[in-house]
């Protein structure tokens, strides 16, 4: 670590020199797929890929690059559930609302993740920590309600447990 | 072309190989409804109102992508195919908010008609209502979501036809809605006001933003001495709007009812149309002689200006910096014919009708203002709005006698009546070119290489020495074409002449509704025979013109005429400013 730069501040640096580096890798994939038919769909997966979540700034690079409507990029992302146009958190919890789960409490699970975590399903927490998303059934019923968090799976889940599952991941790292 | 025999409802129908079934249905003049068709644009099967039975298949299909084959048997109109388009025409009904009696489509409603067509009397689904928008972002152009069909018609015009795509449908099923790039506002995306998604929107979705109240308004003040203009393309098309024949001449009618409504002048924007073509024409010659840049472009349509600026910005220094005829009206009407009149100009209040949405957003830029004192056009009408009012004095327009416009604003030449036609202001200006170079009589003045509906013309025409080549387009995604072309270097032309809409602004996004290809060709009749019927058929020898130059101007290109009558371009963005963080939204959300 050098002398005169604080740890922050290199921080700040990698993270930028990172973003750079995605467009840059952004720009190589619409250069291999340019003028092609049909490869919307192809550079838009491997974009998210790339940056996890496909923010405006990227969509417009994918429309400038392979000539197609802004318009258009932006309503074929949103024509499918794969694509996220937010942020995605560095955990992803899951509620199941799979029948067993919603019969046993997991429409009620996910209002309290909501609440505790202040955010909607399919948004992100404004520290980037977590996104909530929706599960349809995860093919364990028997263990109804249940919530993953990650490869995590927590079954029976209680109100009063969300707490001290958010607070796993909150502490720790980073 | 090799045909096929089918059966439609028990007739024998032979049809070109490649037609669909509605195609073959209309040839043997059976009605099948629809509603997302569009002849010639559009078909893609979407609204499922088509739907027709064939023998032997188990679903219904729709007719209008559907093809034709030999031996086919249709059947469009049975019990189970009328029960289907009645329960799709009904499920669309129930998330759209019925309010006809207040809805300005009303009586001219696509919607409307099918459902009475189909005898619909009540609504049997009720359900939740999709969430509605109402943008009044822009200028032009109004969208309303609680009304709009997702039939994609504007969605397609706007891409294909345009080569704009402002517009596109988002998410799917009960959320989809048709909405600008990135769900923005309208006015924050790359929309160039043209109007033609208003023209083919079935229903009261997309509208032009109101400006008769405040021309009610300014009718009504005594302090307001009010003027209004009327574009070419105005006096061949608002007949429609009283059931008259499309394409009918009713210039005069036009001008007594404007008169009646209590404008203080009824004048045309032909009178600055005639100017257009002394100053642009004189512009052109400049840059023959003098090295400018070449091919030189058209400036009087908004609607392609926008576009410019947005997608071909270092193209800009091609573009002619006369202002449109609109626009050089207004100048002159608050500075020469104001003080002619002995009036302040903020006391002349002028109204134009115009047969486009784009002049609304013209008439706002903030360059067009020659006095400093506010804009130069205080109010824009589109012909249907002209229409709306005229229906409002209560007046029998069909009846109406014949007035006159009047002086000296209201003097023109067959000239300048074509600009309301594709080729036409390319036609006036050889008109004048041609005499000023030669100093000769053009015997014949009908130049019809540069007439029709085609969207790319080219044509050359020798003036003295000089073998002109010119290039005429409508349709802005022709205009792409010669664009690209000149961005190549491969456009060796010296005039080019760009109409945003189809065919002109005979067929702009201010025009009566509907507008088809048919519709479009009586129109432009009626242009080239009002031509024909005036005495004077070339711009530099309107008299009213003339006199403007010897009183006030002093000549073509003068210090005072590019003070008033010209201008300049802005390079725009052709993306919208991206959020690049999502938080807030998803804040705003949470709250
Ligand atoms: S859009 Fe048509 S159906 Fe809907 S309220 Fe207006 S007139 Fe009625
Ligand atoms: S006004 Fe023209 S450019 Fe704008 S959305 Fe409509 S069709 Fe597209
Ligand atoms: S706005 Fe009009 S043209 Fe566009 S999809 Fe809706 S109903 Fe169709």
């Amino acid at each position: 670590m050098s002398t005169h730069t604080c740890e922050c501040e290199e921080k700040a640096q990698q993270v930028a020199a990172d973003e750079k580096e995605r467009y840059e890798k952004l720009d190589k994939i619409i250069e291999t797929c340019k003028g092609q038919k049909g490869v919307l769909i192809q550079v838009l997966h491997q974009a998210q890929e790339l940056f996890g979540w496909l923010p405006e700034d990227v969509q417009i690079k994918v429309a400038e690059g392979l000539n197609v409507p802004i318009s258009e990029v932006n309503g074929v992302i949103t024509f499918y559930s794969f694509f996220n146009t937010v942020p995605r958190g560095e955990h992803t919890i899951r509620v199941c609302l799979g029948t067993a789960c919603y019969v046993r409490g997991g429409k009620q699970v996910l209002e309290q993740f909501e609440k505790e975590l202040k955010v909607a399903v399919g948004g992100t927490t404004e520290n980037r920590k977590f996104s909530l998303e929706v599960n349809r059934c995860v093919g364990a019923c028997g263990l109804a309600p249940v919530v993953t968090v990650g490869a995590d799976i927590y079954r029976r889940v209680k109100l009063d447990k969300i707490p001290g599952i958010i607070a796993k991941y909150t502490n720790g790292r980073s | 072309m090799e045909n096929l025999t089918l059966t439609i409802d028990g007739k024998q129908v032979t049809v070109p190989k490649g037609s669909t079934i509605l195609q073959a249905a209309k040839s043997a003049g059976i009605h099948i409804p629809t509603l997302c068709y569009l002849e010639n644009v559009h078909a893609i099967g979407a609204c499922r109102v088509c739907l027709v039975e064939i023998e032997g298949a188990r679903g219904l299909v729709a007719s209008c992508v559907y093809p034709a084959s030999e031996g086919l048997v249709v059947k469009t109109n049975t019990p189970r195919v009328r029960s289907a388009r009645r329960a799709v025409v009904e499920l669309m009904l129930s998330a759209h908010r019925q309010e006809c009696t207040i809805c300005g489509r009303s009586l001219n409603c696509e919607l409307q008609a099918v459902s009475r067509q189909l005898g619909i009397d009540k609504s049997r689904f009720e359900g939740a209502m999709p969430k509605a928008t109402l943008d009044l972002s822009s200028p032009s152009v109004v969208r309303d979501s609680s009304k709009c069909i997702l039939c994609r018609r504007c969605v397609t015009v706007c891409h294909q036809v345009q080569s704009v795509g402002a517009l596109f449908p988002v998410e799917r099923g009960f959320d989809t809605a048709v909405v600008p790039a990135l769900r923005k506002e309208l006015s924050e995306v790359a929309c160039v006001n043209c109007g033609q998604c208003i023209t083919v929107c079935p229903v009261n979705a997309l509208y032009e933003k109101d400006s008769t109240e405040a021309v009610w308004k300014a009718l009504a003040d005594p302090t307001k001495h009010v003027v209004v203009q009327t574009a070419p393309a105005v006096r061949v098309a608002i007949g429609e709007e009283f059931g008259m024949a499309p394409g009918t001449r009713v210039t005069g009618k036009m001008v007594t009812a404007l008169r009646q409504m209590g404008f203080d002048k009824v004048f045309d924007t032909d009178f600055s149309a005639d100017l257009t073509i002394m100053e642009e024409g004189h512009e052109l010659l400049h840059r023959l002689q003098n090295g400018g840049v070449l091919p030189m472009t058209t400036s009087c349509s908004p609607g392609w200006i926008k576009f410019i600026e947005h997608f071909y910005p270092q193209l800009l220094p091609h573009v002619s910096s006369c202002k449109s005829p609109q626009q050089m009206f207004g100048a002159l009407a608050k500075t020469y014919y104001a003080e002619k009149m002995g009036l302040k100009p903020e006391d002349v209040y002028v109204v134009s009708i115009m047969p486009c949405t784009a002049k609304k957003y013209e008439a706002g830029r903030e360059e067009m203002s020659a006095t400093n004192a506010g804009p130069d056009i205080d109010a824009v009408l589109t012909t249907r709005e002209a229409a709306k009012m005229i229906r409002e004095m209560g007046m029998d327009f069909t009846s109406l006698p014949d007035g006159q416009f009047d002086d000296p604003l209201g003097i023109s030449t067959g000239a300048a009546v074509i600009f309301g036609a594709t080729g036409g202001v390319m036609e006036a200006a050889l008109r004048t070119v041609y005499e000023v170079v030669t100093g000769q009589t053009l015997e014949n003045v009908n130049l019809t290489d540069v007439r029709g509906l085609e969207g790319v013309k080219e044509a050359t025409v020798k003036v003295g020495d000089l073998d002109v080549k010119v290039a005429v387009a409508s349709g802005l995604s022709n205009a792409r074409k010669l664009m690209d072309k000149v961005v190549a270097g491969e456009a060796d032309y010296h005039f080019i002449e760009i109409m945003c809409c189809p065919g002109g602004c005979l067929g702009g996004g201010g025009q009566p509704i509907p507008t088809t290809n048919e519709i479009r060709l009586a129109r432009m009749k009626g242009i080239y025979d009002e031509d024909e019927a005036m005495t004077i058929r070339k711009s530099h020898e309107n008299p009213a013109v003339i006199a403007l130059y010897e009183e006030f101007l002093t000549k073509p290109l003068s210090h005072k005429s590019h003070e008033l009558l010209h201008t300049h371009y802005t390079k725009r963005q052709k993306y919208p400013a991206a959020g690049s963080c999502e938080c807030e939204k998803v804040e705003e959300l949470v709250k």
